[in-house]
């Protein structure tokens, strides 16, 4: 089946960010279903590289990364780039900081 | 008042968020199920540093009277107890004041009668200062280690309290019908209740961290939800009938705002949700079992702190000239030089001038993927100084500067922002920054939360 590369927005059913405590920001892709979330965990395209990348933040500072079976998901939790609230915050809830995830191209079946 | 049987014990919680209002008539449907516990949580750092660093509450006190007399009018009915925690958000020791005056002036105006039990859980610097010399307090995650001087300069610490402090209010004096707390783990009231029916502690935690959020574990997410726990699962369901839980929501729940989805560490130990057995029970409701809990030797509390790191001034300006748009980078680095220039006097590294530019980067900063500004910008600068009319100073110095200066290939020669707001300057007030995330060993898990009982009426 031809495929084609597929911006995760298209495929997940959410993607979000969020603190998790105040020096913690947190990564959420959750997929509708198992054969979704299988298909991309097996595309191999989300790693902890293309997430070093993405969030310019060195591999072995990755707090949290997995693709995590029994829902579904996968998780990623980086150390915030600054305390939450403090002088030159930009996002207190750290809510918008999911979109570089969004953009991620899975090969996909056409439609 | 019901008391939990040997089979199960029923928890109804109305919200995520004590303040920020609940649908009462499924609360009512929740009571009707008879509940031995009514439980609530109002803490979160997520809105910011400014409530531990200047004592603000999340929800105006306004907010907290709607909610509390609701549930001190389900507690005068019914008799069952209502624990609520972290009051006013940081739950501090002020915030559990307030919220006992609150209760007060209600059973007042109402003509009730409450046994409350207060506790405590702001602690004090020269205990802290005492353990971080013993080597007692280390970082918790991605943060510097403590050193005295942070500690001085928080405004107030407190400990995330777990189970035992509610269970001693509950079990050391007769016939307490209100707890207030201090901060507390969130879901600590909770499985305080279950832990002294004698039920699971692992199923309690895992019950109180889903009934933390209220019905966020439902589909579409809600407010009031109720949770049966019995001796090797627990079962959740939302109250408002056109909402759901599903294995697929309740499972995925404790992705949210969470380092890790099936490891949750808490006051005492570490909540391993990684076996877990979730089943659809009815259409909208959900067992869970196999939770499991690890405990911590030695016992830890986490403490949180905030400090005023300064006074704040911003301004707010409009962009709309293709021509200064294509070099704003290069515009405000010489803006902001010849502020520093213009304030020689004033020690460099005492002051900051930070650019917010909303249309190009404004919430993602360097992280922005978007490398082309949109047709418009909204600029705003961001001052943080020693004294607020130095902060307005810098910042109104920085605004003339930005408004008047020239740029290559300038035709519009009359001003370069757009300004929709008088003052032009905004004082900002003091900002806060967290400076105590940090996870300390105790002794006793009850020692550093004092408890105080009073008859309300």
């Amino acid at each position: 089946m031809a495929s084609v590369p597929t911006p995760l927005r298209e495929i997940a059913k959410v993607i979000r960010s969020k603190n998790a405590g105040p020096f913690e920001i947190t990564l959420d892709i959750v997929f509708r279903t198992k054969a979704d979330f299988e298909a991309v965990k097996k595309s191999g395209v989300i790693t902890r590289e293309l997430v070093s990348q993405l969030y310019n933040v060195p591999t072995q500072n990755i707090i949290t990364f997995g693709f995590f079976d029994l829902i579904n998901a996968v998780k990623i939790t980086l150390p915030r780039p600054r305390a939450q609230g403090g002088i030159g915050e930009t996002d207190m809830h750290a809510a918008q900081q999911h979109v570089p995830l969004q953009e991620i191209r899975v090969p996909w079946p056409a439609p | 008042m019901a008391s939990a049987s040997n089979d199960e014990i029923r928890i109804l919680t109305p919200s995520g968020m004590l303040g920020y209002g609940f649908p009462v008539d499924h609360f009512k449907l929740g009571l009707a199920l008879r509940p031995h516990a009514v439980t609530i949580d109002s803490g979160s750092t997520d809105s910011g540093p400014q409530k531990l660093g200047k004592g603000e509450m999340t929800c105006s006190r306004e907010a907290y009277v709607k909610d509390i007399e609701v549930l001190l009018e389900a507690q005068h009915e019914t008799r069952i107890p209502v624990l609520i925690s972290s009051a006013g958000g940081d739950g501090t020791n002020l915030h559990v004041d307030v919220f006992r005056d609150i209760i007060a002036e209600i059973a007042k105006r109402r003509g009730w009668r409450f046994k409350l039990a207060s506790i405590y859980a702001d602690i004090d610097k020269a205990h802290i200062s005492r353990e971080l010399k013993a080597g007692r307090i280390e970082p918790l995650g991605p943060v510097p280690p403590l050193d005295q001087r942070e500690v001085d300069a928080a405004t107030v610490v407190v400990a995330q309290m777990g189970a035992e402090p509610f269970l001693k209010a509950l079990d050391e004096s007769e016939g307490v019908d209100v707890v207030v707390s201090g901060r507390a783990y969130d879901p600590s009231p909770t499985a305080a209740m279950a832990i002294r029916a004698g039920f699971d502690p692992a199923l309690a935690w895992h019950m109180g961290k889903i009934m933390e959020c209220g019905a966020l574990c439902a589909e579409p997410v809600g407010r009031n939800v109720m949770g049966y726990l019995r001796r090797d699962h627990f079962e959740i369901e939302p109250l408002n009938p056109a909402e759901r839980c599903t294995t697929a929501s309740v499972a995925a729940h404790t992705l949210y705002e969470k380092t890790h989805p099936f490891r949750l560490a808490g006051p005492g130990g570490t909540l391993d949700l990684s076996q877990c057995k979730y089943e659809q029970v009815t259409d909208r409701r959900v067992r869970v079992s196999g939770s499991r809990f690890e405990p911590s030797r030695p016992y830890t509390v986490k403490l949180e702190g905030a400090k005023i790191s300064g006074w704040r001034s911003i301004f707010i300006a409009g962009a709309r000239d293709p021509i200064f748009i294509a070099q704003i980078d290069d515009i405000l680095t010489r803006v902001i030089a010849g502020t520093r220039a213009y304030f020689a006097e004033v020690p460099e590294e005492s002051y900051r001038i930070i650019p917010h530019l909303y249309g190009k980067n404004g919430v993602m900063g360097d992280l922005e993927p978007v490398k082309t500004a949109a047709h418009e910008l909204c600029i705003i600068i961001e001052v943080a100084a020693a004294t607020q009319s130095l902060a307005t100073a810098i910042c109104g110095k920085t605004r003339t500067s930005l408004m008047h200066t020239p740029y290559p290939g300038r035709i519009a020669t009359a001003g370069n922002l757009a300004s929709p707001f008088t003052p032009l300057e905004i004082p900002l007030g003091e900002a806060c920054e967290f400076n105590v995330y940090h996870l300390m060993k105790v002794d006793s898990p009850t020692a550093l939360f004092p408890i105080t009982y009073a008859e309300i009426f």
